[in-house]
C-alpha cells in the first residue's frame, strides 16, 4: 500500500501499438520493461526509482495478463539474486534500485552474476541518485560497471531514448551473455516527456517453462576452474560480442558536422545539459543542430575505442564530459590516444570541475573556455550569456542571505517519530548526551534542528551495528536507531544479531512506523495493512526474541512522550547485559492521513458521530519562549506575531493542517513546559444524549462565566 | 572555417519558455507543475517538466522546472533539466522566503524574469525555535525581488486559496494566467483544471479568484512586522474607579508613555483589578519623577515608556490563577470555538494539558505557609510525589470547570501568596538597580528595564529565563560607567535570546569581560 495510488500510471502501462505515452521517466521505463517481454521485475524502493516499484505493485492485473512475476526484494541483494534466473534460463528479467546505495548492497550478487554470465537479458535501472535532491553519498555507479565488467547505458535524458535504452538493454545483455546496468538520473526519471508506445509483449518463455525444465551447466557457478573461466569469457568472448553489438547497432551516436577542429564527448545523460550550453554559447540550436561536432556515449561502459578514434583524428582536442568523481572515461581516453599514438589532446576534468552537478552554467564556463584555447574564431559574434552576477552582487540581494531560512526536510505534521526524539530530549536533559549511531530512513531527521540527536550512519540497517565498537564498560551507554525498513533490510542480522552474539552492552531503538516510509510508504514484513499479495504483520518484537533479545520493551503509542521517556531511560540504566531493545510503534501519519481521511469523511457523510480532534495554543497564556517548537518542529506548530503592545517576541500558533496527533499537548505535561496547549474535540453528528449533556454542562458553565465577568470592572474591549 | 560559419547561420534562434516553481515539499508544486504541461500539450507545444523531490518531499525546500515550445517541422526541441540563472522567464515561488530563495539562487533576473509569489509565510523551523524572534524581515525579501524582477505580481495566494475551499497551487495558476505571460488565454487554463478531475469547481473558483486579484491589484504592503494594537484611551468608561485610572493617566505623564500606560493599566485591571492598576501607576509614577530628575525630558522619556511596558509585564506574571482564570472565560470559550471553526449543530470540548509542580501550589499558598513547607524539603518532596504529574483538565465538564474556577476565584488573596512576595521582590531589586544607574548611565538604565524581555515561560524556562536575566545584569559592573554600555547591554540581550542554553550569551558575555 503505497504512500498514493498508482490507478491512473497503471492505465499508461496498457498503452499499444502507435499511441503516445505522456508521464514521467520511471514510468516510461516500466512501460518499456514491458514491450521488452521481461519475465520477472524486483528491486528495493528508494528515490528516484520508487515510482517504477509502485505502480507495478499497482498493477497485478496487467501483470498477471503478461505472465510477468513481479516481487518487492526485501533488499538490493535479494533482487540482484533474483537475476539468477536469468543465468541458466533465456528469461528476461529486470531489477531497480536506488544508487550507488543500493548498489552497494547488490554488489555480491552482481559479482557473481557477471561472473558466470547470463542467458537470458538481465537488467538492472539504477536510479542514479546524484547532485541537487539526492540523499546520499555522491559516487558513481560506472565504477561497478568497471570492476565486474557489467555493461552500463547512459541514455540521453529523453523518454525515446530511455525508452529506446531499455530495449537495447535486453539484445546487449542476451547478444553479450552480460548483465547490463541502465542508470537514470534524478531529474531523467522525473522528467515529463513522450513517447509513441508499442504494444506489450508476453516473454517467449516463461518462468514456469523453466522450473518445470531445469538446466544446470556447472561452469556457470562461480568455484575453480570456472571462475578463472569466467574471467577469460568476458575478456575475450564477451566483451568483443558486446563492442560489435554496440557498433552495428549504433547505440552511440554522433551528432553535428562531420568534420571540426575540437568535438565534445559526452555521456548521453549530459546531452541535454551540453546543448543548452552550446546553444547559449551561440553554437547550437534548441532543434538538435550544433556547429561543434558531437560524440555521445549511451554506452557509459564499455568504451568502443573504434568510435572513439574515428571521431578524434583530425581534431585538435576533445573534452570529455562526464559528471562525478573519478573521471573514469578521460582516463581510459588518455590511455586509448596513447596506446594508438594519436596526438589529440584531451581534456575533461582539467577544466570541468572535477566533482559535482554539471549544471548549464557549470558547463558554459567549461565549454566556453575550452573552446577559447583551441578554436576562438568559433565563438565569434555569441549572443550575451545569461548571467545573474550583477543581481547577485547587489547589496539588495546579498542581505537575503541573511534572512531566507535553510528548509531542509523534517518530520511532517503529525509523524509518530517527532515524540520519540522530543522523549530522547528530555532523557538527554537528565541523563547528558549520549552517542547516537543512526540509520537511513526519515527518523534521521533527527539530526536537524531542533532535535539535533545523531552522530553517524553507516548505511541501511546498519545504525546499531555502527555502534558495536562501544561495548565496553563505561558510565554511559551508546543509543542506536533504526527503522522498521532498515531493520528487514539487514538490520535483523548484521545489527540485533551481531549485538544478541556479542552482547552488545548498548540501547536499539527501532522506529516502526508500519511501512517503508521515507521511500514513498511501501508495505514491509511488519506493515500493519493486510496485504493480499503479500505476507504482512510479522512482528519486529517476536523477531528480535526469535534470535535471542531478552530485553525487550513494545511502545505501542510513541505519543506517549512520558512512557517513551522512562523506558529509554530504564534502558540507559538497567542492570541488564547485553541490547536493549525498544520497539517504538506508531503509524506513519502521511499514510494514516491518506487511509483514514476518506474513511472518516465517509462516516460523517453517513450520520455516524465522530470525534475530530485538533490542538491549540491560548495565546495569552504563552510567553513566546518557543520551548515548544524546541521539542517538536512540527510543521503545523508555529509562531505568530502579536498586536499585545506588552508582548515583544511571537507566540506559538498551530495552524489548520493540525491532524491533532497529540505531541504539542503529551511534550508540554512531560518536559512540564507551560499549560498553553489545548486539545479541541469537536463531536460531528452529535447523538441526542450528547446534546443533551452539552446543554446541561453549557447552562451551568455559561451562567457561571456570566456571573463573573459581570463581576470584573475591566476597560471594555 | 567558412563552414562553421555557415553552419552557425543555420541555428534557429528560437527558445523555449522557461519557468521555475519554488516550493516547500507538500504544497502541491507537482500539481501546478502538471497543469503547466497539460496545459502547453493541449495547446499543441512540446513541454517538459522536471523535478528532484527526493526527501525534500518531507516539508523542505524544492524546486520544480518547465520549459516549452512548439516542435519545428517534425523536430522536438531539446529542454534542458535544470534552469539557467539568468535565464528564467516565470519564477512561481509558492511562499515569501521561497521568492527569496529563487533570487538567490539568480533565477530573478531584470531583464526577462516575471515573479509570481505568494506572499504568506510558512516558518522555517530556524526561524520557529529561537527562544527570541527568529522571524526572518520580510521586507528585505520584497527589496531584493522589487530589484531583481522584470514584473512582480505578489499577493497572499494562500489564504485565498483557502477562503475558496482549494489550495495554492489552483491560485498560483489563476496569477499565471493573470500575468499574460504565457501565450494561451484564459479559457485554456480553466480547461486545464477541468481535464485534471479532482476538486473542480474549488480550483476554479480559486483560480478565478486569484486571476481577479492578479488583475486589479497586482501588489501587497508588505511590514516588517505586524503593528501592534493601541487601544484608543477612552473618555469615560461607564466606570468611576476605570474613568479615575484614566484620568491619572492622562494628568501624571507626559504624553509620549499613554499609549504603553493605557495597554498596561487595562492589562492589570484584567489580571487583578483596577486598584492594582492604580498601584501600577503609582509606581510608574514614581520612576517618571525620578526620570524627569535626570534630564529625562531630552531623552524623549524613555525610561519611563519603556517602564510603563515592562513594569505591567512584570506585575501581570503568569500564576496558576491566571491561568485558572484565562482558561475559564467565556469569551475563551468563543474564541476556541470561532478558530476551531465549530458549526452550529456540532459539540466542541477542550482539553488542557497541565502539568503542576509543588512549586506553583507552594506559590499559591499564603505566603507563610509556602515558605513553611519550602523550608522542610521532605514535606515538600512528599506533596510534590501527588501533585507533580500531568493533568488532562477537560475544561467543558463540570467537575474541572469548578476546579479551574475555584483556583482563578483565588484572585481575590493574590497579593497574600508567595508568589507575589517573590514577583514583588524581584521587581523591586531590578527596578532598584534601574533607577540607580540612571544618573550615571541613563540608557543603561532603560536597557535594565528592557531585560525583563528575558523573563518569561513557566517552570524550567521560566528558572532558565531568569537565569539569564541575572546573568545579563551581572555585567553592570563592567558596563555601568561605559558610554557604549547601552549598547552592550542590548546585544547582550540579543545573544540571549538566540538560543535555549544560552552559548550564545556566555560568548557574548566573554567579550563584555575583556572590555
Amino acid at each position: 500500500m503505497a504512500e498514493r495510488s498508482f490507478a491512473r500510471e497503471v492505465e499508461d502501462l496498457k498503452l499499444g501499438e502507435g499511441e503516445i505515452f505522456r508521464g514521467e521517466g520511471i514510468l516510461a521505463i516500466t512501460k518499456a520493461l514491458l514491450q521488452s517481454g521481461v519475465s520477472y521485475v524486483g528491486g528495493y524502493q528508494g528515490s528516484p526509482i520508487s515510482h517504477l516499484m509502485d505502480v507495478l505493485a499497482d498493477a497485478k492485473d496487467v501483470m498477471q495478463d503478461l505472465g510477468v512475476h513481479f516481487e518487492t526484494s526485501a533488499s538490493e541483494a535479494a533482487a540482484a539474486a533474483m537475476l539468477s534466473a536469468s543465468v541458466m534460463y533465456p528469461v528476461r528479467g529486470a531489477v531497480t534500485w536506488k544508487s550507488t546505495a543500493g548498489t552497494n548492497v547488490a554488489a555480491d550478487a552482481l559479482s557473481n552474476l557477471s561472473s558466470g554470465g547470463v542467458n537470458g537479458g538481465a537488467l538492472i535501472i539504477l536510479g542514479e541518485d546524484f547532485g541537487e535532491g539526492s540523499s546520499i553519498m555522491q559516487e558513481r555507479s560506472h565504477a561497478f560497471a568497471m570492476k565486474s565488467q557489467m555493461w552500463l547505458l547512459d541514455p540521453r535524458p529523453n523518454l525515446p531514448s530511455i525508452v529506446k535504452a531499455v530495449e537495447d538493454g535486453f539484445e546487449l545483455s542476451e547478444a553479450s551473455s552480460t548483465p547490463v546496468m541502465l542508470e537514470v538520473r534524478i531529474r531523467a526519471c522525473h522528467v515529463h516527456g513522450q513517447f509513441v508506445a508499442k504494444d506489450n509483449k508476453r516473454p517467449a518463455y516463461t518462468l514456469k517453462q523453466a522450473l518445470e525444465n531445469p538446466v544446470r551447466d556447472v561452469n556457470r557457478i562461480v568455484l575453480p576452474p570456472a571462475n578463472f573461466m569466467h574471467e577469460k569469457d568476458k575478456l575475450e568472448r564477451r566483451w568483443p560480442a558486446a563492442v560489435n553489438f554496440i557498433k552495428e547497432r549504433k547505440l552511440n551516436e554522433f551528432f553535428g558536422p562531420e568534420e571540426g577542429e575540437i568535438g565534445i564527448i559526452m555521456l548521453g545523460g549530459m546531452y541535454n545539459g551540453v546543448m543548452r550550453a552550446l546553444q547559449q554559447l551561440g553554437l547550437a540550436d534548441v532543434y538538435g543542430n550544433s556547429s561543434i561536432p558531437l560524440y555521445i556515449m549511451n554506452v557509459a561502459y564499455p568504451m568502443i575505442d573504434d568510435e572513439v578514434v574515428g571521431f578524434c583524428l583530425g581534431k585538435k582536442a576533445v573534452i570529455m564530459v562526464e559528471e562525478g568523481a573519478p573521471e573514469y572515461i578521460e582516463q581510459s581516453l588518455h590511455t586509448l590516444m596513447s596506446r594508438r599514438d594519436i596526438q589529440t589532446r584531451v581534456h575533461g576534468k582539467d577544466i570541468l570541475p572535477l566533482g559535482g552537478e554539471y549544471t548549464a552554467p557549470v558547463m558554459m564556463k567549461g565549454l566556453k573556455a575550452f573552446i577559447e584555447m583551441y578554436d576562438r574564431l568559433l565563438l565569434g559574434n555569441q549572443p550575451p550569456v545569461p548571467d545573474p552576477t550583477s543581481v547577485l552582487n547587489d547589496p539588495k540581494v546579498k542581505a537575503l542571505a541573511e534572512v531566507v531560512p535553510a528548509r531542509p526536510a523534517g518530520f511532517c505534521t503529525g509523524c509518530p517519530e517527532r515524540p520519540i526524539f522530543a522523549a530522547m530530549k528530555l532523557v538527554e536533559k537528565e541523563l547528558g548526551e549520549h552517542h547516537v549511531s543512526a540509520d537511513i530512513g526519515c527518523h534521521l531527521f533527527s539530526i536537524l534542528p531542533p532535535f539535533n540527536i545523531g552522530g553517524t550512519t553507516m548505511g541501511y540497517g546498519l545504525g546499531p551495528a555502527s555502534a558495536s565498537a562501544f561495548n565496553v564498560e563505561a558510565g554511559k551507554r551508546s543509543i542506536a536507531v533504526m527503522g522498521d525498513g532498515g531493520f528487514w533490510h539487514n538490520g535483523l542480522a548484521t545489527s540485533v544479531g551481531n549485538a544478541v552474539f556479542n552482547k552488545q552492552d548498548g540501547v536499539i531503538l527501532v522506529v516502526d512506523n508500519y511501512y517503508s516510509a521515507a521511500t514513498g510508504g511501501q508495505d514491509i514484513m511488519s506493515s500493519r495493512a493486510l496485504n493480499p499479495n503479500r505476507q504482512t504483520n510479522n512482528s519486529i518484537v517476536n523477531a528480535v526474541k526469535g534470535i535471542g533479545a531478552t530485553w525487550v520493551r513494545q511502545i505501542d503509542r510513541t505519543y506517549d512522550v512520558a512512557k517513551m521517556r522512562d523506558t529509554l531511560k530504564e534502558a540507559l540504566t538497567s542492570k541488564e547485559k547485553g541490547p536493549k531493545i525498544i520497539v517504538a510503534s506508531s503509524e506513519c501519519m502521511l499514510n494514516k492521513q491518506r487511509r483514514v481521511k476518506p474513511q472518516f469523511a465517509k462516516a460523517v457523510k453517513d450520520g455516524k458521530r465522530m470525534v475530530k480532534e485538533r490542538f491549540g495554543v491560548d495565546e495569552d497564556v504563552c510567553t513566546g519562549d518557543h520551548a515548544c517548537i524546541r521539542l517538536s518542529g512540527c510543521p503545523s506548530l508555529s509562531v505568530k506575531h502579536t498586536d499585545d503592545p506588552l508582548k515583544d517576541d511571537p507566540v506559538a500558533a498551530i495552524d489548520n493542517s493540525c491532524v491533532g496527533c497529540g505531541n504539542c499537548g503529551e511534550v508540554s505535561e512531560a518536559a512540564v513546559l507551560c499549560p498553553s496547549f489545548y486539545r479541541a474535540d469537536v463531536i460531528l453528528n452529535p447523538t441526542g444524549w450528547d446534546r443533551f449533556v452539552s446543554r446541561m454542562r453549557s447552562k451551568v458553565i455559561g451562567w457561571l462565566q456570566a456571573r463573573r465577568a459581570a463581576g470584573r470592572i475591566v476597560f471594555a474591549d | 572555417m567558412n563552414e562553421t560559419v555557415n553552419l552557425k547561420t543555420l541555428l534557429a534562434a528560437d527558445k523555449p519558455l522557461t519557468l521555475a516553481i519554488l516550493a516547500m515539499g507538500g504544497q502541491g508544486g507537482g500539481v501546478l507543475a502538471d497543469w503547466i504541461v497539460g496545459l502547453a500539450e493541449e495547446q499543441g507545444w512540446m513541454a517538459q517538466s522536471t523535478s528532484v523531490p527526493g526527501v525534500a518531499q518531507r516539508t523542505g525546500a524544492t524546486i520544480y522546472y518547465i520549459e516549452m515550445l512548439p516542435a519545428r517541422g517534425g523536430v522536438p526541441p531539446i529542454f534542458s533539466l535544470m534552469p539557467t540563472p539568468g535565464d528564467v522567464d516565470v519564477v512561481l515561488a509558492a511562499e515569501l522566503m521561497e521568492a527569496g530563495r529563487s533570487v538567490l539562487r539568480g533565477l530573478v533576473t531584470p531583464d526577462k524574469t516575471v515573479l509570481i509569489a505568494s506572499t504568506h509565510r510558512s516558518f522555517a523551523v530556524g526561524e520557529k525555535e529561537k527562544p527570541g524572534n527568529g522571524i526572518g524581515d520580510p521586507t528585505v525579501v520584497v527589496g531584493a525581488t522589487d530589484f531583481a524582477a522584470k514584473r512582480t505580481i505578489a499577493f497572499d495566494m494562500d489564504t485565498l486559496a483557502l477562503k475558496n475551499g482549494s489550495v495554492i497551487s489552483a491560485s498560483m495558476f489563476g496569477a499565471l494566467a493573470a500575468a499574460d505571460v504565457l501565450p494561451f488565454p484564459k479559457e485554456a487554463f480553466e480547461t486545464t483544471i477541468r481535464g485534471g478531475g479532482k476538486g473542480v469547481e474549488p480550483s476554479l473558483k480559486a483560480f478565478n479568484a486569484a486571476y481577479d486579484r492578479a488583475k486589479s491589484k497586482t501588489r501587497e504592503e508588505i511590514a516588517a512586522s505586524p503593528p501592534k494594537r493601541f487601544d484608543v484611551m477612552p473618555e469615560t468608561t461607564g466606570h468611576l474607579e476605570l474613568d479615575r485610572l484614566v484620568h491619572r493617566l492622562r494628568a501624571e505623564f507626559p504624553e509620549a508613555a499613554w499609549p504603553l500606560l493605557f495597554a498596561g493599566v487595562k492589562k492589570l485591571t484584567d489580571f487583578q483589578d483596577p486598584v492594582y492598576a492604580g498601584e501600577y501607576l503609582d509606581l510608574v509614577g514614581k520612576l517618571y519623577g525620578l526620570d524627569r530628575a535626570n534630564g529625562g525630558e531630552e531623552k524623549g522619556y524613555s525610561f519611563t515608556v519603556q517602564s510603563a511596558k515592562y513594569v505591567a509585564v512584570a506585575m501581570a506574571y503568569d500564576d496558576v490563577i491566571r491561568v485558572a482564570d484565562l482558561k475559564t472565560r467565556g469569551t475563551r470559550f468563543e474564541r476556541v470555538r470561532h478558530e476551531v471553526g465549530v458549526k452550529q449543530d456540532q459539540i466542541l470540548y477542550m482539553t488542557e494539558y497541565m502539568h503542576p509542580r509543588m512549586e506553583e501550589v507552594c506559590g499559591t499558598l499564603p505566603k507563610k505557609l509556602g515558605l513553611w513547607i519550602e523550608s522542610r524539603p521532605k514535606v515538600f518532596a512528599w506533596l510534590d510525589r501527588r501533585i507533580n504529574k500531568g493533568r488532562r483538565v477537560q475544561t467543558g465538564t463540570l467537575f474541572w470547570f469548578l476546579t479551574l474556577y475555584i483556583m482563578a476565584a483565588l484572585r481575590r488573596t493574590r497579593r497574600g501568596t508567595l508568589r507575589h512576595l517573590r514577583e514583588t521582590e524581584h521587581r523591586e531589586a531590578w527596578l532598584n538597580t534601574a533607577t540607580s544607574l540612571l544618573s550615571r548611565n541613563y540608557d543603561l538604565a532603560v536597557e535594565v528595564i528592557n531585560n525583563r524581555r528575558l523573563v518569561k515561560g513557566y517552570s524550567d524556562t521560566h528558572a532558565r529565563g531568569l537565569s539569564k536575566f541575572d546573568r545579563v545584569m551581572l555585567s553592570l559592573a563592567t558596563l555601568a560607567d561605559r558610554d557604549d554600555g547601552a549598547a552592550w547591554m542590548r546585544r547582550l540581550r540579543q545573544a540571549a535570546l538566540l538560543d535555549e542554553s544560552g552559548i550564545a550569551l556566555d560568548g557574548a558575555l566573554k567579550t563584555v569581560a575583556t572590555l
